[in-house]
């Protein structure tokens, strides 16, 4: 089987041509899931491009990125497949007057022709090559979490009356979650685990240059900057980089050049969602000691 | 080790044995660590290092830390693990006799000095304490890498006065290195540096900003610094007793009684979720358990699709079960460490169930309830909870009890049915009348009474301890003393 990426600069590289600004750590894990074939387990506060990664991932390597968001109540119908029982009752109901064996029809009507194939399955029997996003997986029960288990590890779906159906190509798997709970440890164990945090102030600030138009280096600096001092502060919920990307969005409409007390004070409602929050980061960011360490 | 000779048969060819032994050793160290790794996770290590760089140490790392560490707390663990582990391997990493004279480091440090329009004459060895200052001042002000690590050398090599063999942790060095470098004072005149170019008086904003930068370069030095010492170290002790000396409990593992500043602010994140998993948990138990009653309207109406026969009963949804849970936290000096970490356990408890009321207790007891309400910042709560409430009754000193009776007489009339109780405190009862029967009325007209004890099991029931007379009536007692146990609570309760 032939490899999706050539190596771990390379991969850094198309990454960020496609605007998704990596580190070391999150394209190496991506390099290796390739090479092991095996899933990515993503985690980390949101707002921070779990989600964004598959799909860029599955942009420079020009697969189909095929996407199941978890919720709470997700079922075997919902994720794996179905069988599509009116399309068999209207079957059974054509055959009515014949006397066509029973077994017969019953081979029939459990074929492929009637099965409704639902994300899993369908990323599976792709014969193009595809990314499978399993979306917020924190958020299924314990018990559910146990679907997933023999596509993660085999690539393989069985269907009790059709029989194992085994994969046509090694599609590369992310799964995402944001931590609210502890996944079990079988699902972890099938994984590769990658742990995206806030980037640091360099990182941020390229994100930010890219990703905001017509910004000025030294404005997305400044940006980076204050925000960098804000995650310091402990809150309730920190700027994700989606609200950091807003908030320069903001400023840049506003035709701001330098960030000052004023202008952060009546801006930080977009980084900050909490009253408490801005209440407290005003507090704190008004004070020019800084935290106590 | 059987398991990892296992593992290293099962390997495919093409990894030269040495480094297989390098990895076995590795994870016989991430074991001894206290983190759980699986003999599949070790094959993946096994097999994700054929395809990486070996020179590459930041990849390398990263591809162990995929394949070995599946939980983010664990992260430092295995930094510190593997930072030790492998701290004299690599081409740069090298020191070998460096600890009697310093190799080729020092041109580095030299041409970064000229850069910087430092005249230095002679080699890294002569600098004086004035010009590794002024060094360290050029270093934080530009955040120059490279020559905080010159820094960092020079100063570990200069300050620290590490000798062979002499059995010191450390955190020693450190602190000698640090308190003559002078970080902090560097960091004022940087800033005051940054007023005199501006002309004007920068705001305390702009101030604040620049404060956080240049903290963050210090940051970075230090991590320099304690990365050389650690090299040192390990050079001279080797990496087995280095691993030991270095080995921290776990996250999960620390105890709440003697949780350090750093530790208890982790905790406090972590609490969150754990209560969110409580609140999951019971509103689970709510949506699976028993139906409703026979809801007779959309019966009929799903009889029709079977001609009129009633085959598939609907029933109502149940009502929401509300809980109602009473937390009682005893806040006296012998659990005080443990009592700051249940008020905020409370307050989130608070976050997540409609009903939850508080109470807290020495010999006296008060309802904290209303402190707790509107409040968006706990440390404030808890503040006021050990400023204002009224706990205390004769000495200040623990009254079981005495407060179960001011519970009793008070508060008792309004525990129903749906109230589940939370006990919380070491039962420490200074030989005061235990008056447990109370336990047992409160446990006869409510849901549940729990008892979480920071004690360990062991000493319970020694001294003027009376967990036993309380546990009779208990629905159960539990050692809650990390944040492991705690889980284990919660996730035993429903």
């Amino acid at each position: 089987m032939s490899h999706r990426f050539s190596d771990v600069a390379a991969l850094k590289d198309e990454l960020a041509g496609v605007d998704y600004l990596s580190d070391e750590g999150i394209a190496g894990v991506v390099y290796l899931a390739d090479r092991l074939q095996k899933p990515i387990l993503v985690e980390g506060p949101a707002g921070t491009g779990k989600t964004q990664l598959a799909k860029s991932v599955s942009e420079i390597t020009g697969a189909r990125l095929i996407r199941l968001q978890c919720y709470e109540g997700l079922d075997e119908s919902k994720a794996l497949y179905e069988w599509n029982y009116k399309k068999q009752l209207l079957r059974i109901q054509a055959e009515g007057g014949s006397d066509e064996d029973w077994t017969d029809l019953s081979d029939d009507i459990f074929s492929d022709e009637f099965l409704l194939t639902r994300p899993l399955l369908e990323a599976i029997r792709s014969e193009e090559p595809v990314v499978l996003l399993i979306d917020e997986v924190d958020r299924v029960e314990l018990e559910t979490e146990a679907l997933l288990l023999e596509i993660l590890s085999d690539y393989q779906v069985s269907i009790p009356e059709l029989g194992t159906i085994e994969a046509k190509q090694i599609p590369l798997v992310f799964l995402t979650s944001n931590n609210t709970r502890e996944l079990s440890e079988a699902l972890k164990r099938r994984c590769l685990y990658l742990h995206v945090d806030y980037p640091d102030m360099e990182r941020e600030k390229e994100i930010v240059l890219t990703k905001v138009p017509d910004i000025t280096e030294n404005l997305a600096d400044q940006v980076a900057r204050v925000v960098r001092s804000i995650r310091q502060i402990e809150l309730k919920k920190h700027p994700s980089v989606s609200e950091t990307l807003d908030w320069a969005k903001t400023l840049v409409l506003l035709g701001v050049e330098k960030i000052d007390e004023q202008t952060a004070a009546s801006t930080i409602n977009i980084l900050l969602k909490y009253q408490s929050d801005i209440n407290k980061a005003l507090k704190e960011l008004a004070t020019a000691d800084g935290v106590t360490p | 080790m059987t398991v990892t000779d296992a593992a290293a048969d099962a390997t495919p060819e093409g990894v030269g044995d040495p480094i297989l032994d390098l990895l076995n050793g590795f994870i016989v160290q991430l074991r001894a660590a206290g983190l759980p790794v699986s003999l599949t996770e070790n094959l993946d290590a096994m097999q994700a290092i054929r395809h990486v760089p070996l020179e590459d140490r930041e990849t390398f790392k990263y591809a162990l830390a995929a394949t070995l560490v599946k939980h983010h707390n664990h992260w430092k663990a295995f930094e510190t693990v593997f930072e030790v582990y492998f701290s004299l391997r690599g081409d740069e990493y090298q020191i070998g006799d460096e600890l009697v004279e310093l190799p080729e480091m020092d041109e580095d440090e030299q041409g970064d000095q000229q850069g910087s329009g430092d005249q230095q004459g002679g080699g890294g060895e002569n600098l004086t304490p004035e010009e590794l200052a002024e060094m360290l001042y050029q270093s934080l002000m530009r955040g120059d890498q490279q020559m905080m690590r010159g820094v960092a050398r020079q100063a570990v090599k200069r300050y620290a006065g590490m000798e062979p063999g002499r059995p010191v942790g450390g955190t020693y060095y450190l602190y000698r290195t640090l308190r003559n470098l002078d970080i902090d004072g560097v960091l004022e005149r940087l800033l005051e540096q940054e007023q005199n170019e501006d002309g004007e008086a920068p705001s305390d904003f702009e101030q604040r900003l620049a404060r956080d930068e240049y903290q963050s370069r210090a940051n970075q030095l230090q991590q320099e610094i304690e990365g050389e010492i650690r090299r040192r170290l390990v050079a001279d002790r080797g990496v087995e007793a280095m691993a030991k000396t270095l080995r921290k409990p776990l996250p999960e593992d620390v105890d709440f009684m003697h949780a350090s500043r750093e530790e208890m602010a982790s905790l406090r994140k972590a609490i969150w979720p754990l209560t969110r998993k409580l609140a999951a948990r019971l509103q689970r138990k709510r949506r699976h358990g028993r139906k409703g009653p026979l809801d007779f309207r959309r019966t009929v109406r799903a009889s029709l699709s079977y001609g009129g026969v009633p085959a598939e009963p609907k029933f109502r949804n149940p009502r929401p079960h509300k809980p109602e849970i009473f937390v009682i936290a005893d806040i006296s000096g012998s659990v005080a460490a443990f009592a700051r970490f249940t008020l905020h356990l409370v307050y989130a408890i608070a976050g997540q169930f409609s009903k939850v009321r508080a109470f807290v207790f020495i010999d006296g007891l008060d309802e904290v309830t209303h402190m707790f309400e509107g409040v968006e910042d706990i440390n404030e709560a808890v503040h006021r909870v050990n400023t204002e409430a009224d706990v205390v009754w004769v000495d200040g000193h623990s009254d079981y009890g005495h407060a179960l009776g001011v519970f009793w007489e008070k508060y008792g009339n309004e525990i129903g049915s749906r109230t589940s109780i939370m006990i919380l405190g070491d039962a420490r009862n200074n030989y005061h009348a235990s008056e447990s029967w109370i336990i047992k009325a409160m446990n006869e007209k409510a849901r549940a009474v729990h008892w979480l004890n920071p004690e360990p099991q062991s000493y319970w029931d020694t001294g003027d301890s009376i967990v036993g007379e309380y546990d009779q009536y208990c629905d159960g007692s539990f050692e809650v003393r990390n944040l492991r146990q705690l889980e284990a609570f919660v996730d035993n309760l429903a």
